[in-house]
């Protein structure tokens, strides 16, 4: 398989009151074409992964990294324009709460069309098409109208799918799928991540896959990274999880209760656990 | 079909639906500027009937007998319920019968009409500047936090804060007029030039520019343009320090990220995506910086001698001269209501989210 990402020694501090505090200890990942799940508790590290790889850690937070290489270019040494040229077009990133990460006073359909603009010069008609696609693509039956709506006119459910649109509209190889469905109704959860994996199929396209939830990203996803406290502790085929070895991911594991058994407890998660083997 | 499509509140298409309620809107408008200036004459009409002061014995004098006093009471109307004396105060309001002032002999109406023309010219150079220059300050500070220049724009913002206004008109004055004679002394306009040009709108750059006067125009410029700037530097401090911090608020939002995420250039994810959601409380800050300026910086006022409605206040106050008291604090009433009413307007305007 053709690698899309090479990351090694992937490194991001934060300056605190106690000194710099490295929240991502070291992070090693190779991916091809191929949905790729990162799970962890709160506060392990995965979205800043997630930010580190397209560039997004602002001062005075700090990127380091052995190798960080996406598709041939070499992303820590990339000229910020060329950064930007990727971002959007080739790497791409849903965030978790359409609430928050759609702008409240620009139309739905403005946002995504700005998306193909960044990258792409349509025509008028060629944008006004595209966009329409895009909305249908992502399910949505009435695109004209909703394309003139704003975010808060919306529910979370389809807010998140015009996120998708927005950041699929100009053909990316990657997409990172930060908690896309962690703020969204139950019933609405895996339509939107069954949405998201028809298109990274149709696409061909690498997915990232971040979720504290172990069972949905073993669901969705080729491979298994779990990460704590910033480091990477086990790192699997989805098929194989059952066989992980790691106590943490054990944990993990024995913490996901099933609808075949009667446990008067669930374990509590060791984390002690992830600093040991 | 997605469960969620009923969610969606139906935007109106249908331009008549569109209409009433623009209409409804309008009427509701109006109703409440209404409602809101019969509260404002409500509370200048009671100041007038709990301060201290005897109407009726400020027209008869300590020394008129009993018989004399209670004829200036009915002749002023004192004697009738206090609802009827609103009415008739109202009415009058309404008819721009003010009162007479003890301390001009003039009308107050005339007098107001001359006095806020000159706080207002100031007021609207200083908050032009204070918005033209602030604005973009306080965004590039808040781009650049933590930088030295956010640290030089901070410490100017906070000298805006500390410093006081008559003291910087006091050293301005010693530098730029006596010292340096760059811009003229106190007052709005040379002697010699007074009355030149016919009042028009009473703003003096703009009458002597209808008059086609260019001599009173660029005398007027060199009064005007010191304390303005004065003005114009508190209103800036304090539009760039909100600018900021609402702009840090914005960068630091996940709609910005998403920004990022598209690869947009940097200005536009500032100017557009950053900037854009700001406007509206920015338009807030700015109507209440412009009020407090069209209040009449008392301070400035004083020290440039200005003939405006600070200065006309303070001296009507000193002299307890009621009606001019009364009819000052008025407009002072009716210039936040407007304001008030104009950012509602724009926050109507610029954001989505409000219902129309
Ligand atoms: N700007 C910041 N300054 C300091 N610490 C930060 C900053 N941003 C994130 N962190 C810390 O980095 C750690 C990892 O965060 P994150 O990657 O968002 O976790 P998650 O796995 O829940 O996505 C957290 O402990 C968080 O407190
Ligand atoms: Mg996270």
């Amino acid at each position: 398989m053709s690698e899309l990402l090479t990351i090694r020694d992937l490194r991001v501090s934060f300056p605190t009151h106690q000194g710099r505090v490295e929240v991502v200890k070291g992070l090693d990942l190779s991916l091809g074409r191929e949905r790729l799940g990162i799970v962890g508790e709160s506060g392990s590290g995965k979205s800043m992964t997630g930010r580190a790889i397209l560039r997004l850690i602002r001062p005075p937070g700090r990127v380091t990294a052995a190798e960080m290489t996406f598709d041939g270019q070499d992303l820590m040494a990339l000229p910020e324009r060329r950064m930007r040229a990727l971002r959007g077009a080739r790497i791409s990133m849903i965030l978790q709460d359409p609430k928050f990460s759609l702008n409240p006073v620009m139309t739905i359909g403005r946002q995504i069309a700005e998306a193909l603009d960044a990258h792409e010069r349509p025509s008028r008609g060629e944008r006004r098409t595209r966009v329409r696609q895009m909305l249908e693509r992502v399910r949505i039956a009435d695109p004209d109208r909703v394309a003139r709506m704003y975010p808060h006119e919306v529910s979370g459910g389809m807010g998140q799918r015009v996120m998708i649109a927005m950041m699929l509209i100009p053909r990316p190889a990657l997409l990172i799928a930060d908690e896309p469905t962690s703020a969204l109704d139950v019933s609405v959860q895996a339509e939107v991540l069954e949405l998201i994996d028809e298109l990274v199929r149709d696409e061909g396209m690498g997915l990232i896959l971040i979720s504290h939830d172990l069972a949905l990203v073993s669901r969705f996803c080729d491979r298994i990274m779990v990460m704590a406290g910033g480091e990477v502790v086990e790192s699997c085929a989805a098929a194989d999880l059952r066989h992980a070895s790691h106590p943490y991911t054990r944990g993990l594991i024995e913490a996901v209760p099933r609808m075949d058994e009667t446990r008067d407890w669930l374990p509590v998660l060791d984390r002690a656990a992830r600093a040991g083997t | 079909m997605a469960p969620d499509m009923s969610a969606i509140p139906q935007p109106s298409t249908r331009p008549a639906r569109g209409l009433r309620r623009a209409s409804r809107g309008v009427a509701g408008f109006v109703l409440t500027t209404a409602v809101t200036f019969l509260g404002l004459l409500a509370i200048t009409f009671f100041i007038g009937r709990v301060v201290p002061i005897d109407p009726a014995l400020a027209v008869v004098g300590d020394r008129a007998t009993q018989e004399q006093y209670e004829a200036a009471r009915v002749a002023l109307g004192l004697d009738r319920p206090l609802f009827v004396q609103f009415l008739v105060y109202v009415g009058d309001v309404m008819t721009g019968d003010l009162g007479q002032s003890i301390t001009t002999n003039r009308p107050v109406a005339e007098d107001l009409a001359r006095v806020f023309p000159a706080t207002l010219e100031m007021a609207t150079l200083g908050i032009l500047a204070g918005v033209l220059i602030g604005v973009p300050v306080g965004v590039w500070a808040a781009v650049r936090q933590g930088t030295w220049i956010d640290q030089v724009i901070r410490i100017f913002a906070l000298m805006g804060y500390s410093v006081p206004a008559f003291w910087l008109g006091l050293v301005g004055l010693a530098l730029f007029y006596a010292g340096l004679g760059w811009v003229a002394g106190p007052g709005r306009i040379d002697i010699f030039y007074d009355g030149l040009v016919e009042p028009v709108t009473g703003l003096l750059l703009v009458d002597s520019l209808i008059a086609g006067d260019f001599t009173v125009f660029g005398n007027a410029v060199s009064h005007i343009v010191l304390p303005a700037t004065i003005l114009a530097f508190f209103s800036l401090a304090y539009i760039a320090r909100m600018t900021r911090s609402f702009m840090l608020d914005q960068l630091g939002s996940e709609h910005v990220t998403t920004a990022r995420v598209k690869g947009l250039p940097e200005w536009k994810v500032i100017w557009v995506h950053a900037f854009r959601p700001i406007r509206v409380p920015l338009v807030t800050v700015i109507g209440l910086s412009y009020a407090q300026l069209l209040e009449g910086s008392v301070m400035i006022e004083t020290v440039f001698s200005w003939p405006g409605i600070g200065n006309y206040l303070t001296t009507a106050l000193l002299n307890a001269d009621m009606n001019a008291v009364l009819g000052a604090t008025l407009v002072v009433g009716v210039v936040f209501v407007a304001i008030n009413r104009l950012s509602d307007v724009a926050y109507r305007l610029l954001d989505p989210r409000a219902k129309r």
